[in-house]
């Protein structure tokens, strides 16, 4: 689990994050939502460490994860897994070398061992048989698909991903959710999506928290979306006629 | 993981460097040999000089100074790019994530490889500058292969080798270093990045050019 507990975040004289108090289950797609500026990938790198919050804590279950020292902070990261929005595959590197890049970091496995695991990574990401490639030779739900296999190879307890749809067709996005979703039920793994796809939302949401101008503007689950008032939440959520039509017709069967 | 990185930066930077070294150290040699022929033409100084001088004015000042000053501009803008664009493509980032200390990663191979590799391609020089010089005066008449010879192997001091490395060492450190810092703190975009790579060049350029009056100083006072 992860908890962040009152984070203020400002840049000079703007105030981009104020009092946000949000807990992140283990085993859960934890979502954090919002329009663009609203706050969601500062609030996402301050929870991955790689921002200091202005004020707050950021508790990895029982550690304060801003009180820890460098070495501290790395060992703990180790247990880390982040799928970047523009996946973030080194392009000097091969699929595999990508992959295998954190068990040549962090362990002391041999070639084979390492290899068998990142088969394994490949195979659950439906990408074997791919080691050989460049990311530049992979469509973009490729390389998003090895940034997460590269993000569990070390079996993380806390996997973080930034706008894991974004410039996905909708297919894509979904098998990009569902991908995750199941790597997040089956390793118990604490999981933070920052999206702003309504698809996302609607499909793999257990837990929901919507930004608004920095500020948390309401918390729940996709079960909730369709009956909350929360004028925010609708707004943003079914911010098209057609969607409105959608959910009222849902509402009415 | 860190020597093998370091290994690969040896060889860009080494093999990647080798033609330019090799094309401006001959022509240096060369020009600096012809040169000092035409200032003696009429003097009363011996023409066995010339081989004396080129071989000094490489090993002091031309194969150190001139070689890195290139090396900056080819590897050092290089070095910048490639660390902003890992810094603009989040690949830094993505190792920060993963408890890699990027610094020590990404910056400490390219400063080791160059502290290596960078005094080799300088000895290079000088040794192709001092062949340049033969090749320029020589075969024109000015001066004979048994005089440039004499010219090579009179009060040599092996001190100035010392020196050249000296020199060698802390260039390469100074644009390695600068254009690492450069490359890892860029912010923005496609500008930010061109302006980091120009900074670094510009700047080791500067530095280098102190470093190599004060080391002067030091070593010769």
């Amino acid at each position: 689990m992860i908890r962040a507990k009152n984070i203020y975040k400002s840049f000079g004289d703007t105030e981009v994050l104020k009092d946000i108090s949000i807990d992140f289950e283990a085993g859960k797609t934890n979502l954090i939502i919002g329009r663009s500026g609203a706050g969601k990938t500062v609030l996402l790198k301050i929870i991955a460490g790689l921002l200091d919050p202005t004020k707050g804590e950021v508790w990895y279950d029982n550690v304060n994860f801003l009180e820890l020292t460098k070495r501290q902070i790395r060992e703990v990261r180790m247990d880390v897994g982040m799928l970047f929005q523009g996946s973030a595959l080194f392009d000097f590197m091969t699929v595999e070398e990508n992959v295998r890049f954190p068990l040549d970091m962090f362990t002391n496995l041999t070639k084979k061992e390492k290899l068998n695991r990142v088969n394994n990574c490949l195979e659950r990401v439906n990408l074997a048989g791919n080691n050989e490639k460049y990311p530049s030779e992979l469509s973009g739900g490729m390389q998003k698909r090895v940034g997460i296999a590269r993000s569990i190879v070390l079996n993380p307890k806390y996997l973080f991903c930034d706008e894991p749809n974004s410039g996905l067709d909708p297919k894509t996005s979904i098998l990009i959710d569902n991908l995750i979703r199941s790597i997040t039920v089956e390793n118990n793994i604490t999981t933070v999506i920052n999206t702003h796809d309504m698809n996302s939302v609607m499909e793999v949401g257990d837990s929901i928290n919507l930004l608004f101008m920095g500020e948390l503007a309401w918390k729940g689950n996709k079960d909730e979306v369709l009956t909350s008032d929360n004028q925010i939440l609708q707004e943003f959520i079914f911010a098209s006629p057609f969607l409105q039509r959608l959910r009222d017709s849902a509402l009415q069967a | 993981m860190y020597w093998k990185e370091t290994v690969r930066q040896m060889h860009d930077i080494g093999v990647g460097s080798l033609i330019i070294v090799i094309l401006i150290s001959v022509f240096i040699g060369a020009v600096a040999a012809v040169q000092f022929a035409y200032q003696l033409d009429g003097t009363l100084v011996p023409t066995y000089y010339i081989g004396y001088v080129v071989r000094d004015m490489t090993i002091i000042e031309l194969a150190p100074t001139i070689t890195c000053l290139v090396l900056a501009g080819k590897v050092g803008s290089n070095m910048a790019a490639e660390i902003g664009g890992m810094r603009q493509k989040e690949h830094i980032d993505a190792m920060e994530v993963m408890g890699v200390n990027t610094a020590a990663y990404l910056i400490l191979p390219k400063v080791i490889a160059a502290l290596v590799v960078i005094p080799m391609l300088v000895a290079i020089a000088a040794f192709l500058s001092i062949m340049g010089g033969y090749v320029a005066s020589v075969p024109a008449g000015w001066i004979t292969s048994a005089e440039y010879i004499q010219g090579l192997r009179s009060f040599f001091v092996p001190y100035n080798v010392f020196m050249m490395f000296v020199k060698a060492f802390t260039f390469a450190y100074i644009l390695t270093t600068v254009s690492c810092y450069q490359g890892y703190y860029v912010k923005g975009g496609a500008i930010e990045l061109g302006k980091a790579s120009t900074n670094a060049v510009v700047i080791s350029d500067i530095l280098i050019l102190l470093a190599d009056y004060l080391i002067a100083i030091l070593l010769t006072g």
